[in-house]
């Protein structure tokens, strides 16, 4: 066996991750701080895009929750990783024994994906049974259970505060290893067996069934790993912003992280990074535009909603015309099959 | 704690509930569709009488007919662009879809108006109350009631005695067979819209008549009140809407008396863990319909 074939089933991830590393090493050498900013943002989105593909792409499902567990995993990795002095001057309410906890910024994080890991384990169980409305309902109903009780159990999360003072640990290249390393985990997980036997149970639940495929296991496993993927998420996000509110982890993420997924296409790991990148190259374009006019004032209301209603118009677009997103079912390959699997520059997709 | 005031409070939000209950679940019996954009259709309804009431020289009476007329329009007006399009795909493309029509309207009012809060003049009857048995209870509640009585009684007539209604209520239980014997699916839906839009435009008076003022954000409540009320109800039958939106407001209300202090903030989250246990354990609702939903496992 030669290199080549060896390296065949990395194809994907590899010309994924060369997109990720040719796009930061590129903000690097253009070393402007507002884009840095931005391409941080985009790659911990991918994070999160990537994070809701692995579950609503390989079992069919829509999850309104996901964003929830972003939330957290980012409340619980940021009262690991501040200082007590700076957890105490932010929510003087704070539960005592959450106070002298302090971690580094890794173990922080990883715990934050495990809290919401774990949450997901002990709850989502029995509403895996469910299927269409009533697993979009119960989604949706998790979603606002974890913001109601964000928004009010103020002894650990602030209330509707601002909790401000987390230290600013998300740099460029911490979000490109992050990235990288769920691109690997996503694609291996739609490709090893329970992704596999996930995506049998999506396209035909009885034939799946009937050679022996347990389905509410399936999509209990995968919507921990997607869970967990989400808080991890969560915690980079909370990071690199530094102060936000539980109205952070609610309907106007939910609305961008699946116009995300669903524009670049849902059922492709790749689509999921394509939509991403496009999702973010428009609304910074489409956001540039909105400020402009409010400097300007040519509005005496001020100029507002316009990048949502764009992006709102996309995706219907998208929905009646490409119901499967950019990408459909397939995945970003390097074309040249028989060349080395570690090209320098990708092609970008069609239409 | 539970004496008259509380009875007729009770029952003025549950007449109140039931009626947005019945819009979304006239359009889920037929589609399968949970209309993510039915809140925005009651901050249509607003932000007409705001500009009705600013605009034309319009009663009172009309203005409310506007506001009911133009959710009404514009709950038409997404099936034929953004549903009727994507109908045939898929279930999920259509969630999505009326997730996208809820941000576009909502983001709308936002570009098209103002991010601030907009005042709605109403009449004195809003601020009055009237003595019965000894208790203040605001006409406003007492209005609501009777609206509802009447809006279900011409809701029902038009549902048992027209064509129409008997079809929608046939494509409601088997949508397909209903197709199969002439019956024109897009009128169906397109009837189904209306009537929704319909019961957010009257819900869109009373809610609006609250506050007293609109802002785009407004319409997330009642579509979680109404989520809520059908799944408590069972979102495959029309009484059931009815009885889940008094039952929420029931509950709801004794929630708001027995919870210590402490944790009323967290009403919301005890009641989408209600939906949450109702949808696991019986999915069909307080009132069963002919087929329940599917389920694996």
């Amino acid at each position: 066996m030669n290199l080549a074939a060896r390296l065949k089933p990395f194809n994907t991830p590899l010309t994924l991750v060369a997109v990720v590393l040719v796009i930061a090493l590129l903000t690097q050498l253009v070393g402007i701080s507002l884009l840095t900013r931005i391409v941080t943002v985009m790659f911990v989105s991918i994070i999160l895009v990537l994070g809701l593909q692995l579950y609503m792409g390989n079992s069919g499902i829509l999850n309104f929750a996901h964003i929830g567990f972003m939330g957290i995993g980012a409340y619980t990795a940021v009262l690991f990783s501040m200082t007590p002095e700076a957890k105490v001057l932010t929510n003087s309410d704070l539960y005592l024994f959450l106070v002298p906890l302090h971690l580094p910024f890794l173990p922080s994080l990883l715990i934050g994906g495990l809290v919401a890991a774990l949450f997901a384990a002990l709850i989502s169980y029995p509403l895996m049974r469910l299927s269409d409305a009533a697993a979009v309902i119960t989604s949706f109903a998790l979603l606002v259970i974890i913001h109601v009780v964000l928004l009010h159990w103020d002894r650990v999360s602030n209330g509707p505060r601002t909790l401000f003072g987390v230290d600013n640990y998300t740099t460029l290249w911490v979000s490109v290893v992050f990235a990288v390393i769920t691109i690997f985990v996503v694609y291996f997980f739609k490709e090893s067996r329970i992704g596999l036997r996930l995506r049998a149970s999506r396209d035909d639940r009885y034939a799946a069934a009937s050679i022996g495929i347990n389905m509410v296991v399936m999509r209990w496993l995968a919507f921990i790993v997607s869970a967990f993927i989400a808080g991890v998420g969560g915690g980079l996000w909370a990071h690199f912003i530094t102060s936000f509110t539980p109205y952070s982890f609610y309907l106007n993420e939910t609305f961008v992280v699946l116009a995300m997924l669903v524009i670049g296409g849902p059922y492709s790991v790749s689509g999921a990074v394509v939509g991403t990148l496009l999702v973010t190259a428009t609304r910074e374009v489409l956001r540039g535009i909105e400020n402009q006019v409010n400097i300007m004032q040519i509005f005496p209301e001020g100029f507002f909603g316009f990048t949502e209603v764009v992006l709102a118009v996309v995706l219907i677009l998208i929905l009646i015309y490409r119901p499967t997103g950019i990408m459909g079912n397939r995945e970003l390959r390097w074309p040249r099959r028989r060349n080395q699997a570690a090209p320098a520059e990708t092609t970008e997709p069609e239409g | 704690m539970i004496n008259l005031e509380f009875i007729i409070n009770t029952l003025s939000l549950g007449s109140l509930y039931a009626m947005l209950a019945l819009g979304l679940v006239i359009v889920y019996g037929i589609l399968r569709l949970v209309n993510f954009a039915y809140g925005e259709l009651v901050m249509v309804g607003g932000y007409t009488m705001y500009l009705a009431t600013f605009y034309t020289p319009l009663p009172w009476l009309g203005v409310a007919v506007l506001a009911v007329l133009a959710a009404m329009l514009t709950s038409l007006f997404t099936e034929l662009v953004a549903f009727r399009p994507v109908r045939e795909k898929s279930l999920t493309a259509m969630l999505i879809t009326s997730f996208a029509v809820s941000t576009l309207l909502q983001n709308g009012a936002l570009l098209i108006i103002s991010p601030r809060a907009r005042a709605v003049t109403l009449p004195q009857i809003f601020q009055t109350s009237v003595m019965i048995a000894g208790t203040s209870v605001p006409w406003r509640n007492i209005l609501i009631i009777l609206t509802c009585i009447l809006t279900l009684t011409v809701l029902t007539l038009l549902l048992r005695r027209t064509v129409l209604g008997i079809a929608l209520r046939a494509a409601a239980d088997n949508f397909t067979m209903t197709r199969m014997l002439g019956v024109p699916a897009n009128t169906v839906i397109s009837t189904a819209f209306a009537i929704s839009g319909i019961m957010a435009g009257i819900v869109s008076i009373f809610w609006i008549g609250r506050s007293a003022s609109v802002t785009p954000t407004i319409g997330a409540a009642p579509l979680l009140v109404a989520f809520v009320a059908t799944v408590i109800g069972g979102m495959r039958s029309l009484t059931g809407a009815v009885v889940g939106g008094f039952v929420y407001a029931i509950i709801i209300s004794l929630l708001g008396v027995i919870l210590p202090p402490g944790l009323v903030e967290f009403r919301e989250a005890f009641m989408f863990a209600i939906v949450i246990i109702i949808l696991v354990f019986r999915p069909e609702g307080l009132i069963r319909s002919k087929s329940s939903e599917e389920r694996v496992g």
